[in-house]
Order: C-alpha cells, then structure tokens, then sequence
C-alpha cells in the first residue's frame, strides 16, 4: 500500500508573527520555519502504518519556494521514504494546492493521501476537501484514529458533536486532526540516513497546473490593540457606560 | 511554551557566525555531515528537552530520589527522558561511525546538552556523566573493554559514574584511601568508599558502570599511585544484559540544595568480598587519564551553568516585559496606566548584566568546545597541538567564569521578579539553587585558581598563555576597524597589558614564596575570567559591529544592537574590575594571608 503525505512549511507555532510594516501580509523574514505540525501528526500516522506491515511506500511531497526542501527532508527523517518538492514562488491558495496533490496523485496512484486538517498559517482547512472532489475519492476529515481493513477504512471524525465513525473506501483522503497521534521526533541516525533519500523536483507547470491566485489580499494588519480601561465614579455610570458606550446591554 | 529554553537566533549566532561550525564540513571526519543534519539534529534536542526534559523540573525537584531496600526509586519521567534521549541517538552522536556512533562534532553535541541543560539540569546530568564515563572507556579502555561496556552506554542500557571523592578526600585525591586487590582472573577487587557520586543509583536503566579511582595494594604513595577501573553495578553477560550483582552499594543519599533528581550517594565497594573491577589502562596512570577527559567534563559543567544562567535571563525578560510596576519619575500622572519592569532603568541593567553573562558564558563554552574539537580534528599536526595548549590554559576560566557569574546572573534573575521570585510559584528560585552547585563541582573554584596559576600559565613552556594573547591582540587588532567597538579594542588591550604585569609579578612572588604567591589565585583567576569574558565579547562585538554596517531586517537589527550593547556593558562596566584586583596582587598584598586562625 502507497501513503502520500503533503506536509507545509509555515511559520513556527512558537513564533509570534507580525504583519508587515506597509501591510501587504504576514511578515516571515527571519522567522523560524517548521512542518505544520498537523502535517507532522499525518507524516506520523503514515510512518506507523508502515511499522504495522500495512503501508510499504510512504512519499512525501511540499509545495512552495525551494527551502521547503527542509521539510520534506524532515519528513524523510521522520521515516518517510522518499519525496517530492513541487517549487514555485507564487503564494499558493488551497486550490491550487489541491490542484497541485492531485497531479501527484495521477502519478503515483496512492491508496491513501494523509493531510493535516489544516495549516496553522492560514487555518483554512480546504485543501483535503477540495482534494477530494478533485480526485473524485472518499475523503475522512479530522481523523483522530484510522484503522485499515483491506481497501476499506475506518475512520473516528472529530466533529462538533463528538466522535463520528465512517467507514471509508481507498483510495481516499484522510486528514489529521490533534488526537490522531503524538508525532515523534528524528532520531540521529534517521537524520543521517534522510540525507540520502531521494527528493524529485517538480514544477506546477510540468504538472500543467495553474497556480495563479483566484483572489487579492488587500491588506494585513494586526489586530486593534487593547485601550486601557478607566475608572468609574459609581454603578449609575457604569450602567450607563455599558448601556449607551458599550452597548452591551439594553 | 511562552519561556524558551535558550534563544534560537543567538543559537544559530553562535554557531555559524561566532564560530564557522559549517567549516568542519571541510574535515574528513565530517563528510558525511551538513548543516542540514546540524540544523535537524538541534531541533530533535529541542523537541527532547522541551517535551522529555522541561515537563518535570518541579517535580523531581519536590520529589528527590528516595533509598527503599537498597534501591534507588525517583519519579518516572526521568527514565522517559533518559530513553528519549538514547533513543534518538544522542548518548552515542559524537563517537566513531565504527564504534555505533554519529561522529557528531563536538560543538554541535555540546549545543544539544545546552538543550537538555537548559530545560533541567537535574535530569541532564544523567546523559552527562553517562558520555563522560563512556569517553574515558573509549580513550582508554581496552578492545575487550569497550566491546563490554562502551556499547552498554552508547544505546542507554547502562549510565555510568565518576566516582573519584571520598568521605576523607575530595580536592586533594592523592590521599585517596580505596584499594584494589588483585586477583587470580586478573581483575580486581575493589574496597573502598566513595562520597558525592553524581547517578550513583537509579532505576532508569538497566545498569551503572562505575569508574573508581582505586590505589592497587603496595602502590606508591600520592597521586602516582592512583588506577582506574571499571566497577559495574550489575556483572555483565556476554549478551550485554545484567548479570549477578556486584558489591557495591547505596550506603546513603545525599539531601541536596539543587540538582535534585540527580541521584547522589555514598556508595561502598567490597563490604563482603570485594567489588570486581577491572583495571583501565595501566596501573597507576588512573588519575592521568581521568585528567586527560577533564578539559571536555569542566567544559561540560560550565555549559550547564551557562543554561541555567540563560534560562534564568529568560524567565525573568519575559516576566520584566509582562509586569505592569509604578511609573518613571518623570511622570506625574498618578492615573497613568504603570509601565511594564522592563522601562525601569534598573531592570534593564539587571537584564544587560543578565545578557552579558548568560550569553557570554553560552559563547566561552561553545568556543572552548572548538578548541577541544580543534585538538582532535584540525587539519594538522601544528594547529591541533596550538588548540590543545590554549585549551589547557584557558580551561580552569572556562569552568570558573560561567559557574560564578551564573549564580550572580540567577540572582538578579530572582530580584526581578522581587518577592515573586522567591516563593516557588516561579522557577527562578530552583535555578538558583541548582546553579549553586557548578562553582563547586568538577573542581572547585579555588582549584581552578591554583590550576591556572600555579600549573597552567607555565605549561608548555608558557606555550598557551602566549598563544592565548597572540589570539586576543589579533581580535583587538580587527576590532579597531570597526568605529562602535574601537574603544572597547582599547579598553581590553589595556587590560592585557594589566595582566602581563600582573602575571609576571605573581610568578616573581611564587618564586621567592610558593604559599604566598599562589594565596590570592582565586582572584587571579577572577581576573583573568573578566579578561576571557571581555575578549568573547568583544569577539561577539566584532561580528555585530560588521553585520551592522549593512541594511538589515528590523529582528536582525534588534538583535546585533544587543549584542552590541552588551559587549559595551561588559567592558565598559565589568572589566575595569581588574584594576583594583591588580592593584593588590602586584603589590603582594598579603592582609587574607596573614589573618591567623585563632585572631577569628
């Protein structure tokens, strides 16, 4: 069984991230870049399946500019086996991402494709879904537990009511919700060992996909910054503050 | 995590701007390696010690190893972190391919530790003492040795020892009293008691290898009769599992103020038949050789102080940045909202001091760290016995200086925080604490002083001290290029001079009273500390005075201007302390020395 897991090099999650001073987006030079860490909880899931005996090829692939390279390489110190870096210097929205995995996928025929739910970045959670239509494919979103069973899987959704099971034919798209699993961490010697797995480069347009932006970013600023508070005479102002100022009741 | 264990950026800083780690790639040693690896490796060590490490600071703190039975209990956590950190391949990352290791370079492994330190030194000591036991085995042992015991270490089945002190010894080992008998096998039997052993005991792997200094029975007397030997807790199957247990045992815990999930203990050898050893190297070389791994373990102190230092400096930025507190005198609005601590002027002086020693202490480590790798790997003959003279002489300071400025840096961090500070709810009060310890163990301070006046300074003929001022006019010769630092080139150029007079002056006085010359060379080597400390600043300062000459991102701006600034503060502020210091020991000032016992 063939794994494809997309993972996306985003700002750290312990980086505080600041909007550029002349508010054309967030501002990344200099910050500490990192796998999302849910694609660092698919990449986990992927490796596991492959220590159970059910997985035998998991292939790693990123898009965007070429340092994600690091991330796939991370990814193949993980345990991943080989990878693909698909490189462009367009700031890519999610359908051209999923435009992007489904390309890989005609390629590489996968039974499963693992995504993290969403990125930390942008924190749109499209891209599995939009994979899914695309590829025509089941797909199972916030997975927090997948079990294979022959070309069928069971997958536990994470859903605002609770827990949800569906079973699911391959190929499909799972995506990686928090509980799935707790990643582990490279160890020397498969750090060693990545750096002689394979990583193919890839373009969008030897893929003959679009990747030009359907929308404009306008502007990015932070948000309002808190004012101080004040100090009121009596309750009678303070009802009345919070009557005709604040509004906030009636 | 709001508090982070050191400061990624000053990490990559040193690294590959105030060092040219990537340099090393250059070395056959290191072809296999890139930056890349270093980069990952790093953020494995961060992501051990922030989830494995840092999760039970407090609680091995409040639950300190117990003795039930003979048997050493502490908290679980401690035998997670120990096998992630096995796990991931650390215990082994800087030997030989051949030997199962990863052939890890020295300054890369050491910025791994300053990981692990910085998130709890407590547990850290572990793999510590665990990679300074297996260093001694590798360097000396024999093929059959390491076979046995160096591969139990490397993959975490076993933590090794030290067990040099002893109840009547400590500073002065030549007095040891632990004897080893021979036996018919041609292994010993070891008798004997050993005190403050860091690790002594626990139930986080499956064995303790002990390296016991040990008189042979007829040895000569003092240091020359000293051997070293292997002692395992547990004798060794061919297999490499456990087998029957050895005589040697807990005989007590030792209460401490800090590091206090690490095990220590007295332990005795031979209460019934005498423990089995194993003769390391040749009798009577013991000592030699435990002093031959003492550049890399004083190193391996200090960088501990220099984390606890960092994350004290840390702790306390963050909570200055967070503490709204009064309002500057210039303001008279008393119903203006209070500033935050860090607009106090006081505050930022308590982090710039913080900053110059935390950072500094972090840099003097990771440079004594290139010339140790230096020793072994440059790329010739000439340069490698250069870095081992240097690193000789300026090994006593680099221990010294991170392990007191630390303690006075963790102090400053607890007076930010005030009375917070000292109750429990924050973490700089057991920073405090375990950082008490690092003036104290691997050597003292005042054997550092000793080490360096009396032995160090005239070693090789002198050969490292004029290195080492060749080494510094070279820095200060670069420095005066730059407009922002020149002055301070000129502030340590005069200090240098200061200690060339001083110097000779005390070697003038050891001559004619080797007792009262070498009476005030714990101040000496303070001097010559402060003089390190200015000169790794002003190396630090070179390279932001040069980065700042160019248009820079605003973080990288902000960054270099702190450097910057800190450089400033250490030689203008900190230096000129020498002075006074030189003052007294050129004029021989002999007031401590000529107190009497009985006048106290």
């Amino acid at each position: 069984m063939k794994i494809l897991v997309a993972v996306k090099r985003v700002a750290d999650y312990n980086v505080k991230v600041r909007a550029k001073s002349d508010n054309t987006g967030p501002d990344l030079a200099n910050v500490k870049m990192a796998i999302n860490p849910f694609c660092e909880i698919a990449v986990e899931e992927a490796v596991r399946l492959k220590e159970k005996g059910i997985a035998t090829e998991i292939i790693v692939v990123s898009i965007g500019a070429q340092a994600a390279q690091e991330q796939v390489r991370t990814a193949l110190a993980l345990g991943a086996d080989r990878g693909i870096l698909i490189t462009t210097d367009t700031d890519l929205e999610s359908l051209a991402v999923a435009k992007c995995l489904k390309a890989v996928c005609d390629n590489e025929s996968p039974d499963i494709v693992l995504l993290g739910k969403q990125a930390i970045d942008g924190d749109n959670n499209h891209t599995g879904q939009m994979l899914g239509a695309l590829t025509g494919w089941a797909q199972a979103t916030f997975a927090s537990e997948l079990t294979i069973d022959g070309d069928s899987a069971t997958v536990i959704r994470e859903v605002d009511a609770g827990l949800q099971t569906i079973q699911i034919k391959l190929p499909a798209i799972v995506t990686a919700d928090l509980r799935l699993n707790e990643p582990r961490y490279a160890s020397l010697p498969n750090i060693m060992k990545a750096k002689k797995k394979t990583i193919d480069s890839t373009t969008p347009a030897d893929l003959g996909v679009d990747v030009a932006p359907r929308t404009t970013l306008l502007k990015a600023e932070p948000p309002a910054e808190r004012k101080a508070g004040i100090k009121v005479e009596d309750v009678a102002q303070l009802v009345d503050k919070l009557k005709n100022e604040a509004k906030v009741i009636s | 995590m709001s508090v982070p264990l050191l400061n990624d950026r000053d990490v990559e800083f040193l690294l590959y701007e105030f060092l040219d780690t990537e340099k090393l790639l250059e070395r056959p040693r290191y072809s296999e390696h890139s930056r890349e690896i270093f980069d990952a490796s790093l953020r494995t060590a961060k992501t051990i010690a922030e989830k494995y490490f840092a999760n039970h600071l407090v609680e091995g703190d409040e639950n300190e190893p117990t003795l039930e039975n003979g048997i050493v209990k502490m908290i679980p956590e401690t035998k997670v972190a120990w096998d992630a950190f096995a796990n991931a391949g650390f215990l082994a990352a800087h030997q030989d391919y051949e030997e199962g290791g990863m052939q890890m370079p020295e300054v890369i492994f050491r910025m791994v530790m300053a990981y692990v330190n910085a998130a709890n030194i407590g547990t850290a000591a572990y793999p510590f003492v665990a990679t300074g036991s297996a260093n001694l085995i590798r360097a000396f042992g024999s093929v059959e040795q390491k076979a046995k015991f160096l591969t139990l270490i490397m993959d975490g089945r076993s933590n090794g020892t030290m067990c040099l002190t002893e109840p009547g010894q400590g500073s002065a080992l030549g007095d040891i009293t632990t004897m080893a008998a021979p036996a018919d096998d041609g292994t010993y039997r070891v008798f004997g008691q050993k005190m403050f052993i860091s690790c002594a005991d626990h139930d986080i792997a499956g064995n303790v290898i002990h390296m016991v200094l040990a008189k042979i029975k007829g040895a000569p007397p003092g240091v020359k009769g000293i051997s070293l030997f292997i002692v395992p807790k547990f004798l060794v199957n061919d297999d490499g599992s456990p087998g029957e247990r050895n005589d040697v045992v807990v005989a007590g815990l030792n209460h401490k103020m800090g590091y206090r999930n690490t095990t220590n203990a007295a332990l005795n050898f031979g209460e019934k038949d005498g423990a089995i050893g194993y003769l390391v190297g040749e009798a009577n070389k013991g000592l030699g050789y435990m002093f031959q791994m003492m550049n890399e373990a004083r190193i391996g102190v200090a960088l501990g102080a220099a984390a606890i230092a960092y994350q004290g400096f840390n702790h306390s930025l963050d909570y200055a940045r967070q503490r709204p507190q009064g309002r500057l005198a210039s303001c008279k609005d008393q119903l203006s909202p209070q500033v935050m601590l860090v607009e106090h002027a006081d505050v930022r002086r308590l982090l710039l001091a913080q900053k110059a020693y935390s950072e500094g202490s972090l840099a003097m480590c990771l440079f004594g760290s290139s010339l140790f790798e230096n020793q072994n790997s440059a790329p010739t003959q000439e340069l490698r016995t250069r870095n081992t003279q240097l690193l000789d002489l300026l090994t006593p300071v680099i221990k010294s200086w991170p392990s007191k400025y630390g303690c006075i840096s963790n102090d400053m961090a607890i007076q930010i925080l005030g009375g917070a500070g000292y109750t429990r709810e924050y973490p700089v009060e057991q920073l405090y604490r375990d950082q008490r310890l690092n003036p104290i163990h691997e050597g003292a301070e005042a054997i550092h002083g000793l080490d360096l006046l009396g032995r160090k300074l005239s070693l090789y003929g002198g050969a490292g001290y004029q290195f080492f001022k060749e080494d510094v006019a070279q820095d200060i010769a670069k420095a005066k290029d730059f407009e922002p630092i020149k002055n301070l080139a000129g502030k340590l150029e005069n200090a240098m001079d200061v200690l060339e007079k001083t110097t000779q002056s005390l070697q003038q006085q050891m001559g004619v009273d080797i007792d009262r010359g070498l009476a005030n060379a714990t101040v000496y080597l303070d001097m010559f500390g402060r003089i390190v400390g200015a000169w790794i600043w002003l190396k630090q300062g070179i390279i932001a005075a040069e980065a700042l000459s160019s248009s820079l991102h605003e973080s990288d701006e902000h960054f270099y201007r702190g450097k910057l600034q800190a450089a400033n503060y250490y030689i203008e502020w900190e230096l000129p302390a020498i002075e006074q210091y030189a003052e007294l020991l050129q004029a021989g000032n002999s007031v401590p020395f000529e107190m009497q016992d009985e006048w106290f």
